[in-house]
């Protein structure tokens, strides 16, 4: 535009109202932002931020890379073989925790992976030798994967695989074992390791079969589709669950498994309205993990809780989590739970809203804010304001009641401090105390210390 | 109720009743939130209205109820525990009432916008080119940066931006093809349009660059005074001509200016810039094909009459004295001049008059050598004021706006037997107080006082205070006006004893 004449025939003002009006007043079309103060603290850091030259295109080509990404199922395969896990190592959900500071959810997951692979008798002993460090784990993350709730992998357990071609990058996620008393939520009784066992038995070989026998599935093709029919894609995957059925239906019957065990397993997965979440977030993590690691960027790669922290990736800071501390959902509890039942958030699934979906897309799928006895109003508003903190859209991911605009895309740590507007993000709850299982569900945000402690970093980043 | 009753049973001294609705349906969510609006019901101990998935009977049994057998999941299960039979019959009562409670709030209004946060949020969907940023100082560059992010030229009204901000805001605009106006620009005209402090002016082929606010509105009032209209009046702020900022908006304004159709003659009007600076803005004045006027104010140098009447000239029109208004008065008088100023240039380019004959003055604003008042601004010889300046702005609004602190000085100086001539500005303008001459007519009024008042008044013929009415008010109260600040302060000068010398 240099050289282009100046033009006042529209204004943005930002700032006195008495400007704006006196420019209303001689004919102009005023575009007036709400302004409000940034994040108190935040507005030296801000401001370097800001001024460096390498941010607005970087972050461009953060969500151009984001939307960019592909994500087919490949294959499903046990950790072990998948991860190169083994014997006595995990993986759990959010940044790294140590076991004295691990939540009750975290504690009872791991527990029931550490029965589960055999590698203990009773639950007793299973938290003795994960307290003694007889065991390591890390963060899914750190392996490229992603785990809903706590997350909990072990060799043992099977995993769907999904690739990016574009990016030749691959991403984990362990098949989803329903809802109530389940690993995820932190439950380790009999008749979840029951259950994992049949998984990783029955479930997991049938579903390889049906996948390799059917070829690649385009899961961000589903994704899709599924937010055009009522889901988010977080707390809602009722339609992506059927329509990923439906995908390995045929396959799976002519797998050549008994009958009992192809209904066993259409039984399973159909009695699950959450299975394909754990086909969404992988898919979301091969996207945010493609725009990660440029220079001077600010858009969130990952948010991630272990239920004790709640923690961020920033692209233009790589590997570096920023922590804060979890908040507990506001939402809806289960049965005669209430508040106190529940764990602070936890959870790798809110790589969803970071890729743009989940409480992003809300006003896609009234039904979940429901959850906090919000209106339909308040979803369409609710994806209105994740606008104001992202970079951009993905116009593959389109919403119908939004005029088909594409879901809010690249959360920008600047924008977030500058409007005080914190993501929002729909999950279940787990109990507080290990073994507990599911208590509720609802929305929750991250902490600000994630957003100025990263803002910080990011000034610290800027060259000169 | 339409149940089967599945059993009440006796709980501690409480009562537990487990009913079973057979293909009564309805969505897990709002059964979770019935559910908790009845447990939140008085005398209600625990409730649980769900559908029978095996989920849920799991659930029923955690909550110490006895799970119903024979149930599929299309059937729904009311298990309540209350205080008595009472409790439970109201509990079951209100649970009927939810379920057949219709939602309310239907109409769904999708195109209803929340306001946008951000300037890039403001800007999506194209077709704005400029900003006007107005923020607190310390938040300005955020928003400033955001401007240019989203490719605007952004004027910058707000104050107290550093100038370290200020140069790094430059240099990204410059890289972008951006104009930066400002910080602390109160006054631009773009295309035609006011913004901030703004005179109204009529389209016409002058473009103006200027350093400083009050010295961009006297030159546009005064060309407008001779029918020459101004298309762009682009402030650049009062550092960009500094060593530091090294007057990176003043090279991109002539620019934008020099390619621009309608711009036939470009005026820069500003303090003597740093001498490289100086050096670098002749240069690149000198590789445009349009005339440029250089009217820097300072000692020995055009002031701004003179710098309009050059602009006349390159426009190749007729140049005659700006009006004058009121009585012929007689000197010399004994006493001290007084100056109340709102406008910074304006103060700055009488004071440069009043040395020129009385050889010192004390000021606020003090020229270079000359004497700097105290912070009670008591008079010390001639004496200037401009209570425009940052110092005296804190905390209330410009005097352009709120004339009070003036007016009471203006009282004090007509009742000061030391007080010769007060010399002081009237500035007019979108923006500007909207009737500045009823509270000055009524001073001078009532004052009782003969001291000699003139009156430098900055206005254009559209503005909406009328600046010819304005004018005749002032005179008619006494009060000598000129539309020419220099042509004002060496009449005030040469009422004084020993002013003309």
């Amino acid at each position: 535009m240099t050289g282009a004449p100046l033009s006042a025939s529209t204004v943005v003002t930002a700032g006195a109202e008495m400007f704006a009006a006196e420019l209303a007043a001689q004919g102009v079309e005023v575009r007036r932002v709400d302004w409000s103060p940034p994040v108190a603290g935040s507005e030296d850091a801000l401001a370097t931020v800001m001024l460096d030259s390498r941010r607005s295109p970087a972050n461009a080509e953060a969500v151009s890379r984001m939307t960019a990404a592909t994500a087919a199922l490949v294959d499903v395969r046990p950790a072990g073989e998948a991860l190169g896990l083994e014997r006595g190592q995990f993986l759990h959900a959010g940044p790294p925790i140590s076991w004295e500071r691990a939540s009750g959810p975290m504690r009872g997951a791991l527990i029931g992976a550490v029965l589960f692979e055999g590698l203990a008798e009773t639950h007793e002993d299973a938290g003795r030798h994960l307290a003694g460090g007889s065991f390591s784990w890390e963060p899914c993350h750190h392996r490229g994967a992603v785990g809903p709730m706590a997350g909990v992998v072990s060799p043992s357990m099977w995993m769907l695989e999904l690739l990016d071609e574009a990016n030749d990058r691959r991403s984990w996620c362990s098949l989803n074992e329903g809802l109530g008393k389940v690993l995820r939520y932190g439950a380790y009784s009999p008749d979840v390791v029951e259950r994992l066992s049949w998984m990783a038995d029955v479930l997991g070989p049938a579903l390889q079969l049906a996948t390799r026998a059917r070829g690649p599935i385009d899961v961000v093709a589903i994704v899709a589709q599924m937010l055009q029919m009522g889901d988010e894609g977080h707390n809602r995957n009722r339609a992506g669950t059927l329509m990923l059925l439906k995908e390995w239906l045929p396959d799976l019957i002519l797998s050549g498994l008994g009958p009992s065990d192809v209904a066993e397993v259409v039984r399973f997965i159909s009695g699950n309205d959450h299975f394909f979440l754990n086909l969404a977030m992988p898919a979301c993590k091969l996207m945010t993990v493609a725009a990660s690691g440029i220079p001077g960027s600010s858009v969130v790669t990952t948010m991630a809780r272990n239920g004790t922290d709640f923690g961020i990736q920033v692209s233009g800071t790589g590997e570096q989590w920023f922590i804060g501390p979890a908040q507990v959902a506001d939402g809806l509890y289960l049965g005669s739970y209430g508040p106190d039942d529940a764990n602070p958030d936890i959870g790798d699934s809110a790589i969803t809203e970071t890729a743009g979906i989940g409480g992003f897309a809300m006003a896609t799928a009234p039904a979940i804010v429901r959850l906090v006895g919000g209106s339909v109003q308040d979803a369409l508003a609710t994806t209105q304001r994740m606008y104001d903190i992202c970079v951009g859209d993905n116009a593959g991911w389109a919403i119908p009641v939004m005029g088909f605009q594409g879901t809010p895309t690249g959360i920008d740590v600047a924008s977030v401090l500058r409007t005080s507007r914190l993501p929002q993000i729909n999950t279940g709850m787990a109990g507080r105390v290990a073994g507990t299982g599911q208590v509720g569900a609802g929305l929750v945000r991250p902490p600000m210390e994630c957003f100025t402690t990263a803002i910080e970093a990011l000034a610290a980043a800027v060259p000169g | 109720m339409t149940g089967t009753d599945a059993g009440t049973q006796q709980a501690g001294t409480g009562v537990r009743r487990v009913d079973i609705r057979p293909g009564t349906y309805a969505d897990s969510i709002g059964l979770m939130q019935i559910s908790q609006e009845l447990q939140q019901r008085d005398g209600v101990r625990a409730a649980l209205v769900a559908m029978a998935t095996e989920l849920n009977l799991e659930l029923l049994a955690t909550m110490q109820f006895d799970p119903p057998s024979d149930t599929s999941p299309n059937d729904m299960v009311v298990a309540i525990e209350g205080d008595d039979d009472a409790a439970v019959e109201a509990a079951v009562a209100a649970l009927d009432a939810a379920l057949v409670r219709r939602p309310t709030g239907g109409h769904i209004d999708a195109g209803q916008e929340s306001p946008p946060s951000t300037i890039e949020a403001a800007v999506r969907g194209g077709g704005v080119e400029l900003a006007l940023v107005s923020t607190p100082g310390r938040f300005a560059t955020i928003d400033a940066a955001a401007a240019l992010d989203a490719e605007l030229d952004v004027m910058i009204f707000s104050d107290n931006v550093s100038v370290e901000q200020e140069v790094a805001l430059k240099e990204r605009a410059g890289a972008a093809g951006r104009l930066v106006m400002g910080p602390d620009c109160g006054t631009a005209v773009v295309d035609g349009v006011g913004l901030g402090f703004a005179n109204v002016v009529r389209p016409g082929p002058v473009g103006i660059v200027a350093a400083s606010g009050t010295g961009a509105q006297h030159l546009m009032a005064l060309l407008d005074g001779a029918d020459i209209g101004v298309t762009h009046c682009i402030g650049v702020g009062g550092r960009d001509l500094s060593s530091k900022v090294q007057g990176r908006s003043t090279h991109a304004a002539l620019d934008r200016l020099a390619t621009d159709e309608r711009i036939e003659v470009i005026v820069v009007v500003s303090k003597p810039p740093a001498d490289d600076v100086r050096a670098a803005v002749t240069a690149h004045a000198g590789t445009l094909a349009k005339p440029t006027v250089l009217g820097y104010l300072g000692a020995g140098l055009p002031d701004l009459t003179e710098t309009a009447a050059s602009v006349a000239r390159a426009v190749g029109d007729e140049w005659s004295p700006p009006p004058r208004w009121g009585p012929v008065l007689e000197g010399p008088r004994p006493g001290q001049l007084r100056g109340l100023f709102a406008g910074g240039t304006l103060c700055d380019e009488a004071m440069l008059v009043a040395v020129g004959a009385l050889g010192t003055v004390s000021s606020n604003i003090p020229l270079a050598g000359q004497h700097a008042l105290d912070e009670s601004l008591a008079a010390h010889g001639h004496t200037f004021i401009d209570f425009g300046d940052d110092r005296l702005t804190v905390g209330r609004p410009h005097p352009m706006i709120d004339a009070t602190l003036r007016l009471e000085r203006l009282k004090a100086e007509l009742a000061d037997p030391e007080c010769a001539v007060v010399l002081l500005d009237v500035v007019l303008g979108r923006g500007a107080h909207p009737d500045p001459a009823t509270d000055l007519v009524d001073v001078l009024a009532t004052s009782g006082s003969d001291t000699p008042v003139v009156v430098s008044l900055v206005g254009t013929r559209d503005d909406p205070q009328a600046r010819d009415g304005t004018a005749r008010r002032l005179a008619a109260a006494g009060a000598v006006v000129h539309a020419s600040n220099a042509a004002a302060a060496r009449e005030a000068v040469g009422l004084l004893a020993g002013g003309a010398r």
